[in-house]
């Protein structure tokens, strides 16, 4: 369980994160949204205590993770892929992690089996891809079976197959009981993976719930109708209130049931050749969400 | 619904006790596996010894033109001992070693492998005090190992024209150990700037001036300025393999040199092991 209670850090006179409170539960794969520059990884790096906050607190399992002596057996994290000596071996760089924490070597073995390195462990991580590094974070993080796990946008770099087994290992580590918290910057990402979602943008707590309540605000439905009488269909789904778009024969519209505009076509004898909905995406209801906090925005004409 | 967190892969609920021995095997292993590592220390080696054994060599070389005063006179005032440990050999393994003691720390912040040691590790002053550890006594093998290959190397090549001396000389020892101490010392105060700067290259300007620009700047024209001079590790170790007795205006004991070594190893080691705690990583 990680609980943040009103965190606020300013570098300077910058304010990456300003009176964040949330908890994350053990027991389900939480996701940790924002655009880039949020302050995603500053959070992170609180929690782990690598950052002191300005104010507030944060604990893992009732402590300030700080106070431990080893860490380990305790939080389990990957924040950046690249935090790494490009000289050393995977297995190396495993073995005195493991044994800093007083892991048994065989734990080395056993995660790099784990994660599919057992194969390259005694090649230098210079010459690792993104995802082989990922993969090597992953296993850094497993090494003390810690009831909580960080990632810092585990899914870069990594192919298809990659993808797919983190989401898997991460939904398996949060049915064992653990709290697991991973961040990104793509709703896809997480639709699939996250149980409960915290959506922050520039430092600020936008929304804390769960992915079902997160994608009952996207109900918004837009509805695309086809119709020879596009021009006076308009005229009548406006006066009802819709808001309507036209895309040549088709038109966009929102704001009306597709069961009213059957009726209203009904009505005035207009004949539809195509009438569906569609719901907006998770992705679209998290643009929607966090439009206001995007810091670096590109392509706006001025 | 609630789950509670159960260990399942056999590593068991309890946690071991915290042991400071297991941060500096820890080290040790980060240390060892790097090539780098060993590149460095073999070729710093090389450098040095080899710089004592050319002098060396080239007094054995124009030994057979000296006049038999001049030869006497060579061994009375004890340039044999001097060519144990040249000061040009003190000045490269001391700036060598010096960029190497930062390298230990350097490379963890550059890299960012120092936020995966933290995060694993949040007592940061044990993983700094093991890290400090392990560069002394790696760099105090080294030093030993140099000093005295490069004392047996000069004094075999003086033998070869009777002008080497031994071990029992009177001075020799403190050569030799002066000489080897230069290695951990400076490579403490290396690992003490970079873990203050925390970036290579203002690391490195900030190591060759205190190791290599103080000493020369502060000369014995005055006391005041004599009395700095004193205070660098180069003009410690120049006071220690003086043989004989020198004119100077200034005169100080071994026993002050010694003290100059300790104050500069322990003043960086502290620095090297707080210096992390407070600061956002």
């Amino acid at each position: 369980m990680i609980e943040v209670n009103e965190l606020t850090k300013r570098y300077g006179g910058t304010t990456a994160v300003k009176d964040l409170t949330f908890t994350v539960r053990p027991g389900q794969v939480t996701g940790f949204l924002g655009p880039n520059g949020a302050g995603k990884s500053t959070t992170l790096r609180m929690i782990l205590g690598l950052h002191e906050p300005t104010s507030g607190a944060v604990t893992v399992d009732g402590r300030s993770f700080r106070d431990r002596p080893r860490g380990l057996r305790h939080v389990g994290s990957l924040l950046d892929a690249h935090d790494v000596h490009g000289g050393r071996s995977a297995v190396a760089q495993l073995s005195a992690l493991a044994r800093s924490n007083r892991i048994p070597q065989r734990r080395v073995e056993e995660v790099l089996r784990e994660v599919g390195l057992a194969e390259v462990a005694r090649r230098r991580i210079g010459g690792f891809s993104l995802g082989m590094k990922q993969r090597l974070g992953i296993a850094s993080a497993l090494l003390g079976e810690p009831p909580v796990l960080l990632f810092d946008e585990p899914l870069n770099g990594l192919d298809p197959e990659g993808v797919k087994w983190v989401r898997d290992l991460f939904r398996r580590l949060a049915a064992e009981g653990r709290t697991v918290f991973v961040s990104s910057h793509l709703m896809s990402e997480m639709e699939h993976t996250a149980d409960q979602l915290i959506v922050i943008g520039r430092g600020e707590l936008i929304a804390a719930e769960s992915i079902t309540e997160f994608s009952a605000r996207s109900a918004r439905q837009s509805v695309t109708v086809g119709t020879p009488a596009a021009a006076a269909l308009r005229d009548l789904l406006t006066a009802e209130g819709a808001a309507v778009d036209t895309a040549g024969d088709l038109l966009a519209v929102t704001g009306v049931t597709s069961v009213r505009i059957g009726e209203i076509a009904m009505e005035h004898r207009i004949l539809l050749h195509h009438l569906s909905t569609r719901s907006a995406s998770l992705e679209e209801a998290f643009m929607e969400l966090t439009a206001d906090s995007v810091q670096y925005l590109a392509g706006d004409p001025q | 619904m609630t789950t509670t967190y159960a260990p399942v892969g056999g590593l068991g609920a309890d946690e071991p006790r915290a042991r400071f021995y297991d941060l500096v095997v820890a080290e040790w292993i980060k240390l060892r596996s790097l090539r780098s590592t060993w590149i460095a220390y073999g070729a710093t080696a090389l450098a040095v010894i080899a710089f004592n054994a050319g002098t060396a060599y080239d007094t054995y070389n124009y030994w057979p033109e000296r006049s038999a005063a001049d030869r006497a006179d060579h061994v009375r005032a004890g340039i044999p001992l001097q060519e144990a440990f040249t000061a040009n050999a003190a000045m490269v393994m001391m700036l060598a070693l010096g960029a190497l003691g930062a390298v230990a720390i350097i490379g963890e912040y550059s890299t960012g492998t120092i936020r995966t040691t933290f995060a694993a590790v949040p007592a940061r002053r044990s993983v700094m005090a093991a890290k400090t550890v392990v560069v002394t006594a790696v760099t105090t093998v080294f030093g030993s190992i140099v000093a005295g290959a490069s004392f047996g190397l000069t004094q075999a090549i003086l033998d070869g024209r009777d002008a080497g001396i031994s071990i029992s000389y009177p001075g020799a020892l403190r050569v030799v150990v002066a000489s080897a101490l230069l290695a951990p010392v400076c490579a403490v105060v290396g690992m003490a700037i970079g873990s203050l700067i925390r970036h290579t290259s203002a690391t490195m300007i900030a190591a060759v001036a205190v190791i290599l620009v103080l000493p020369l700047v502060f000369t014995e024209g005055r006391h005041w300025s004599a009395v700095a001079g004193h205070a660098t590790l180069y003009q410690a170790w120049l006071r220690h393999v003086e043989v004989g007795s020198r004119q100077t205006d200034f005169p100080w004991t071994t026993g002050g040199a010694w003290t100059v070594y300790a104050v500069w190893a322990l003043t960086a080691a502290v620095l090297a092991v707080t210096s992390a705690q407070r600061r956002d990583q």
